[in-house]
């Protein structure tokens, strides 16, 4: 396990780096310059030099060994000297954001908060529901329970969350009497502060929305796959052999044929994390949840080139990350694949 | 040989249907037979005869929907199998009876490695702890001829050969020293050399335990070897039964004097080619009012179109389910 471990976290390297060299060049040809939208009264030499000293000068694979230097060595190297004392502070200047002129990279760390608070809750509660319910529905094969299951699902896969966002709006927000209970803000306050009860009520109030949009596509799709995968296996023989052994319904469910069935599952839910960042994008959007997805169409629609280079390599660096995990969880789970 | 010997496990009548889009299956029909203490029982028949299905339908392990188990008793220990509580039956399974299904690769769980899956109904049915189950694990592995038994407690099914998983399956329907055992085709899966080896195995453990066997096949060289008495199932039914040298030699029905021909025989250091029986099995759609055999029947006459045989005794334990007397040569008298 442990081999198996360590030649995945080796393939994962070139993957990266490849990846980083791909995202940095795309985001080197598309058009845009640091200067544009800096005031017009500057004269052509200062703004030359404004370009010189971001390093435009350079050949593009040096500026793509600075760049991934900077992200892989120096913004560590500053977070670590930050958090312990016998680390100095690096010379490197930071990467800085061409809009916003603060480090990329504590901009990000003030974004991933919010994002994870309201999509990886989401996925979190939209897995623990479509767990049991692909389960019970695989079990009950045509119950009612099934069916409707089925028909949830087909909800959950048909509507994009750009149309049921605005759907939960409509019906939450606007139609809702504002006195009533079942009335939900539409618009995230990121600047709520959770120090007594009653913000915390209106912290959960304010992520019921857009936790349930998203939550209702990752129960879609998730609960369908568990269903698929208990299907395929309840029919299987080592089924019938728990059962002439003795065994229990619920170990034969629970123990022989879930262990089996969450196989291709988890890498459906491992790979479905990194993918999640991206569904928010809309979602945050929508809800003007100041997350990491809202920040990268922010910083697309201003040209702010380091941002968008950051964030596209984060994401790649998650799906990369979340690759390698679902491979772990693979290898703990079954067997056949460990002793390769 | 145990004749005479108390049925341990007793069929009457069992019938066993499947439902299927427009219709159903009449799978078993009417089987009745019973089993005695510390005999092995042949079962002979061509695919889909019924005899997987008649053995799963004892208990309880076809998947209902679609089967359905419409009639019959099976007697086990003074109960009736197909009455009892859940409960009392997952103590049946495993526990009194284990059951060794046809297909090595496939009936063991890939994910979970051999010494729990043996070690499960120990710690089940004999209340054992971890370490008892282990130790008597081990030995179980042993008893069916697995080398390094006790290294091997912790490997997984994909990392045994098709043989080893069939012995393995042995060791797990052994393990809590059964009344019965029923095998289903132990053995087709497996290369002839395998074959041979499982064989010797059962017949050894069969005569050290003390236990009665069930064992399915459709090969009667295998039955010839092994049984002390053979039940022929034709379409659902049982057409004959008989010890199983009185029935290679008289066979009564002609469903089995077909089978034996197709038995390879070595006269002369030259084997005969095989006699194929013409025709197909039939898939009965509803209860049959006829012959099942009628179709296929080389002395077939005006009565097996009216009426299903009944199982006519002909004496030393023989029966069959014929209107033809092959001694006579004329209709039977019933
Ligand atoms: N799930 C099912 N649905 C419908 N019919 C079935 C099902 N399982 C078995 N049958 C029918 O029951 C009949 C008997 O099948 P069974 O498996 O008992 O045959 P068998 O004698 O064991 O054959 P084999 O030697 O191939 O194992 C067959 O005609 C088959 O079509
Ligand atoms: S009952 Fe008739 S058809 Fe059936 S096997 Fe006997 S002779 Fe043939
Ligand atoms: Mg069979």
């Amino acid at each position: 396990m442990l081999t198996y471990t360590i030649r995945r976290l080796f393939t994962a390297i070139p993957t990266l780096i490849f990846i980083s060299l791909i995202i940095f060049l795309l985001l080197d040809m598309a058009p845009g310059d640091p200067t544009a939208s800096l005031p017009l009264t500057i004269p052509p030499e200062v703004r030359e030099q404004i370009r010189q000293s971001l390093g435009m000068g350079e050949p593009v694979h040096i500026r793509y060994l600075l760049w991934l230097k900077q992200m892989v060595w120096s913004e560590p190297m500053f977070y670590l000297s930050q958090s312990v004392s016998w680390i100095d502070t690096p010379d490197a200047a930071r990467l800085i954001s061409w809009q916003t002129r603060a480090p990329v990279l504590d901009t990000v760390f003030e974004r991933i908060p919010q994002t994870l608070m309201v999509v990886g809750l989401a996925y979190v509660v939209g897995v623990l529901i479509a767990l049991p319910i692909g389960v019970i529905s695989a079990y009950r094969q045509y119950s009612v329970f099934d069916q409707a299951g089925t028909f949830v699902s087909m909800i959950g896969f048909s509507i994009p969350p750009f149309f049921s966002g605005v759907l939960m709006i409509i019906l939450f927000t606007v139609m809702m009497p504002n006195d009533s209970f079942w009335w939900f803000p539409s618009i995230y306050d990121t600047t709520l502060v959770v120090d007594s009860w009653e913000n915390f009520g209106k912290q959960v109030r304010q992520m019921v929305l857009p936790v349930m949009v998203l939550a209702l596509q990752t129960t879609a799709q998730i609960s369908r796959f568990m269903r698929a995968s208990m299907l395929d296996n309840l029919n299987q023989d080592y089924v019938r052999t728990a059962r002439a052994k003795g065994m229990t319904e619920s170990v034969v469910v629970l123990k022989h044929v879930l262990r089996n069935s969450m196989i291709p599952v988890i890498t459906v839910i491992a790979l479905g994390i990194p993918a999640i960042f991206g569904g928010a994008i809309i979602t945050e959007q929508i809800f003007k949840v100041n997350g990491i997805g809202q920040l990268l169409i922010v910083s697309i629609q201003g040209s702010d080139v380091p941002m968008v280079q950051t964030l596209t390599f984060i994401f790649a660096v998650l799906i990369v990350f979340f690759n390698l995990i679902a491979d772990i969880l693979y290898g703990i789970l079954d067997p056949r694949i460990r002793y390769d | 040989m145990p004749n005479g010997a108390q049925p341990v496990l007793d069929v009457q009548g069992l019938k066993t249907v499947f439902k299927i889009r427009g219709g159903e299956v009449h799978a078993v029909n009417d089987v009745s037979f019973d089993l005695r203490a510390g005999e092995l029982l042949g079962v002979v028949g061509e695919s889909g005869s019924g005899k997987s299905v008649t053995m799963m339908s004892l208990l309880g392990l076809l998947p209902t929907p679609p089967a359905d188990v419409r009639d019959g008793t099976v007697t086990f220990q003074g109960q009736d199998l197909l009455k009892v509580d859940a409960e009392t039956l997952r103590g049946v399974r495993g526990g009194k009876i284990g059951f060794v299904f046809q297909d090595p690769m496939t009936s063991l769980n890939p994910v979970y490695n051999v010494g729990m899956q043996i070690m499960e109904p120990l710690r089940k049915h004999m209340g054992m702890n971890k370490k008892q189950a282990t130790v008597r694990a081990k030995e179980l592995l042993e008893l069916v001829g697995i080398p390094d038994a006790e290294r091997r407690l912790k490997d997984y099914p994909h990392q045994f050969s098709g043989g080893m998983r069939q012995r393995v399956m042995i060791a797990i329907a052994l393990a809590c020293d059964p009344q019965v055992l029923i095998a289903d085709e132990p053995t087709t899966a497996l290369d002839v050399t395998i074959q041979a080896q499982i064989l010797e195995l059962m017949k050894d453990l069969q005569e050290r335990l003390g236990m009665a066997v069930i064992w399915i096949t459709h090969d009667l060289g295998v039955v010839a070897g092994i049984a002390d008495r053979v039940l022929v199932m034709y379409g659902g039914q049982i057409v004959e039964q008989a010890p199983t040298r009185e029935l290679f030699r008289d066979p009564q029905h002609p469903y089995t004097r077909a089978l034996l021909k197709t038995v390879p025989r070595v006269t002369g250091g030259r084997e005969e080619r095989l006699a194929i029986i013409e025709g197909q099995p039939p898939i009965l759609g509803e209860q049959p009012t006829a012959c099942p055999f009628r179709d296929r029947c080389d002395v077939a006459f005006d009565m097996c179109a009216k009426q299903n045989p009944p199982r006519f005794d002909v004496g030393n334990g023989h029966d069959a389910a014929c209107f033809y007397d092959a001694r006579t040569g004329g209709p039977r008298n019933a």
